[in-house]
């Protein structure tokens, strides 16, 4: 069975060898700054206490005032995993964060498909470029304040959900 | 005396018969030599991450069907494992080996699609599909006595299934069980001793396992190369802990590898599936509408769960913010995450092995592009 | 290895390494991409009518043309080759139709076209997207009158499932003509054999006095 690496003990490892690089951490996920992910990845990815050698999934979450870009981690020779996050973009502007393909090259269209979708920006990723959408597609569908590029055929504004509550 | 060349970029797809949907390349070749790939994606881009938003937790199981649509029941069990562990829903036993048997058969069918097409792409046009189709649509008409569909199933709930396996299903998947193994049996004496498919997919495409693990490649491609990683074994959901299977591992890494793993990983969910048979129990398959009611409001919070998909790990991440509908879905796609490693897969191989290296990442478009 | 130097058509310096070369000169092909699928996007908002046919009354008068008719139809009828291009979910259910339980040989039919040059029918099947929306109205465009387009399940038909969505289209008629269309999320292989049969009894119905065949 694998073994879930709780936030604190996590936190407290990545520190011993990273000093300052963790902003917080609760239940199983932790909190990492964003100028030093980098840093922890490698550590994360060579030492031999952790051995993350799989990048699970890269992803990213719409918080309104700031996106949370979420890394699920697995070690097949410890047969475990664990959860970063990293607060970035505060105020909506100039989200950004460096890039892990350098480290795990899983991260190469996870990473795109972030940047297409989220609009958050990778620092040193090798091919930065739209992947689902077509270059020149106004915005980024995924975040919460997109508006439905065309209302003239999507009848239903979005926000479908919330008719559903009050109908409840 | 060396025939002058010059690299030629040419356009493959989206329309192509080879591609397996809408995949488009650009390939730049010199001569017969690959020289580049550039994968181009988003032909099928549907945008299930964001209409999962305006959904509730239980309308989300239909675009899931949609997502990689030769494993249905197996995107439905990876969503409904990840609403289980958010929501902390404990589900119904006869509910979880109801799907158990459900994800495998699901898995053979997926497993038998992918062998068809590989061999297609090879050259060996119809026969090989025509056998492997003709055993999958065995397969669905099980699903139709489960559910009343073929491809978009739907038949998970969160805590079990919609509905109980009537009377008759029992012995036809009996029967359908020992069709299987027949059709696997005909297709290795036709195929895994092959003399052409040995020599086109023997040595091609081959990928060191380190690197494989580096670009975060799951399931049969990863197991062709040797890493014993399953997560039906390393990391049991559901009632996969009770059930005992082998791993198939391949060494070699090739095609060749990726072809046989697949092919033997359809016996094992045989095996699989008969265990189930042996221990699935009476009850209800899914808990009361009070104890899971249709609206489902799981707590603030974020849960990730990954089962082994027909083509690798398959994740799916969900965001509640204490509605009924998620804050955030996303899908770990592992179509789209094997595909990494095309160019590496083809630059200095053959033109011709391009799409037989293609058919064996065994990917869906409907996954890829979402 | 002795001769000339490669010479790459892309700019790429004579003798160079090539390899690596494709994503950095690509850029402007996605933007011209881009382009067309932003203006399609644009200009086709509204749904092309159906081309239903009206069998002309002078039909019944002209016994020769008739069966001219009744021949040219019945060749036609008897040979629709489909475009061998499936889009998402319903394709499988298309490949079933062409596999042995189903067998769509017993309408002639089982020669399915690679290229829209030899093809007769268009059967989307499957969610049509923007981003391919402009191949598709391409390959319709390349393909050769008399031409008929079946219109495989909700996605292809109305947007299904993905009707709100910010990257599909609301029904291929948008793009282009559709003569039958087949209800199911997918339709079941039956439900597209009968499909086709409507589509036999449309063509059936064509007159060289009255409305050409398949044409928009």
């Amino acid at each position: 069975m694998t073994t879930v690496w709780s936030g604190g003990a996590l936190a407290e490892a990545i520190e011993a060898f990273a000093p300052g690089s963790v902003e917080s951490s609760a239940g199983s996920d932790v909190w990492l700054k964003p100028e030093s992910i980098s840093t922890v990845c490698e550590g994360l990815k060579i030492r031999s206490e952790f051995k993350f050698d799989l990048l699970s999934s890269l992803t990213a979450v719409d918080y309104i005032d700031h996106f949370e870009v979420v890394y699920h981690l697995t070690s097949l020779p410890m047969n475990a995993s664990a959860v970063l996050k990293s607060r970035v973009g505060h105020g909506r502007t100039e989200a950004s964060i460096a890039s892990v393909v350098p480290i795990w090259r899983g991260a190469d269209y996870q990473e795109r498909e972030v940047w297409d979708l989220m609009g958050i920006r990778f620092d040193g990723h090798p091919n930065h470029k739209r992947i689902m959408l077509w270059e020149g597609y106004p915005g980024h569908p995924l975040r919460k304040d997109y508006v439905t590029y065309d209302q003239s055929i999507a009848s239903t504004a979005p926000g479908a959900a919330d008719s559903l509550k009050g109908a409840e | 005396m060396a025939i002058k060349t010059q690299p030629v970029t040419v356009n493959l797809g989206p329309q192509h018969p080879s591609t397996h949907g809408v995949f488009r390349m650009r390939v730049m070749f010199d001569g017969e030599e690959i020289v580049d790939v550039e994968p181009v994606f988003g032909y099928l881009h549907r945008g299930s991450e964001k209409l999962a938003e305006e959904r509730t937790y239980t309308q989300i199981v239909t675009l899931t069907d949609r997502m990689d649509y030769v494993s249905s029941m197996l995107n439905n069990q990876a969503y409904i494992l990840a609403v289980e562990k958010l929501a902390g829903i404990e589900p119904s036993p006869r509910g979880v080996w109801l799907r158990m048997i459900a994800s495998e058969l699901q898995r053979i069918a997926s497993h038998l699609v992918a062998t068809g097409f590989l061999l297609q792409d090879l050259g060996a046009l119809g026969t090989p599909l025509i056998y492997a189709m003709r055993e999958r649509e065995n397969i669905l008409d099980l699903f139709e006595m489960l559910c009343g569909a073929r491809i978009t199933n739907s038949y998970l709930r969160p805590g079990g299934v919609f509905m109980d396996a009537p009377a008759e299903f029992w012995p036809a998947l009996d029967r359908g069980l020992g069709d299987i193994l027949n059709t696997v049996d005909e297709l290795e004496t036709y195929l895994s001793g092959n003399e052409i498919v040995f020599s086109r997919t023997k040595g091609t495409a081959v990928l060191p396992k380190e690197l494989l693990i580096n670009a975060s490649i799951t399931g049969p491609m990863l197991r062709a190369s040797g890493v014993d990683w399953d997560l039906r074994h390393r990391a049991p959901y559901d009632y996969y802990d009770r059930v005992s299977f082998d791993r198939i591992l391949h060494t070699a890494s090739d095609n060749y590898a990726r072809y046989w793993v697949r092919v033997q990983e359809t016996r094992e969910s045989v095996k699989i599936i008969r265990q189930c048979i042996e221990q699935i129990e009476p009850g209800d398959v899914r808990p009361s509408f009070d104890e899971v009611p249709r609206l489902i409001r799981p707590p603030v919070g974020d849960a990730y769960a990954a089962i082994e998909g027909s083509k690798g790990e398959l994740g799916f991440y969900l965001v509640s913010d204490g509605s009924i509908a998620p804050y955030r879905m996303h899908v770990r796609a592992s179509s789209l995450i094997n595909l990494t490693l095309l160019r590496d897969m083809l630059i200095g191989g053959q033109f011709g092995d391009l799409f037989v290296t293609f058919g064996s990442v065994d990917l869906n478009m409907g996954e890829v592009d979402r | 290895m002795t001769g000339p130097k490669l010479i790459d058509p892309y700019g790429t310096p004579a003798g160079a390494d090539p390899r690596g070369a494709l994503q950095s000169i690509t850029l402007d092909l996605d933007r011209t991409e881009g382009e067309s699928v932003n203006k399609m996007k644009s200009t086709h908002l509204e749904p092309f009518p159906d081309p239903v046919l009206e069998v002309p009354d002078d039909l019944k008068r002209s016994v020769i043309v008739s069966s001219v008719d009744y021949l040219l139809n019945w060749a036609r009828k008897s040979s629709v080759f489909p475009l061998q291009s499936g889009l998402a979910c319903c394709s499988f259910e298309m490949i079933s139709a062409a596999m042995a339980r189903f067998d769509l040989a017993r309408f002639g039919m089982e020669a399915m076209r690679a290229s829209p040059r030899q093809a007769d029918l268009l059967i989307v099947a499957g969610t049509l997207t923007w981003k391919m929306a402009v191949p598709l109205r391409r390959l319709y465009d390349q393909m050769a009158e008399p031409r008929w387009v079946i219109s495989m399940g909700v996605c292809a038909t109305s947007g299904g499932p993905y009707y709100q969505s910010y990257s599909v289209v609301p029904g291929v008629n948008h793009i282009m003509p559709v003569d039958v269309y087949v209800p199911g999320c997918p339709p079941r292989p039956d439900a597209l054999l009968y499909g086709i049969m409507q589509l036999h009894d449309k063509i059936r119905r064509y007159s060289l006095n009255g409305q050409a065949a398949g044409r928009e």
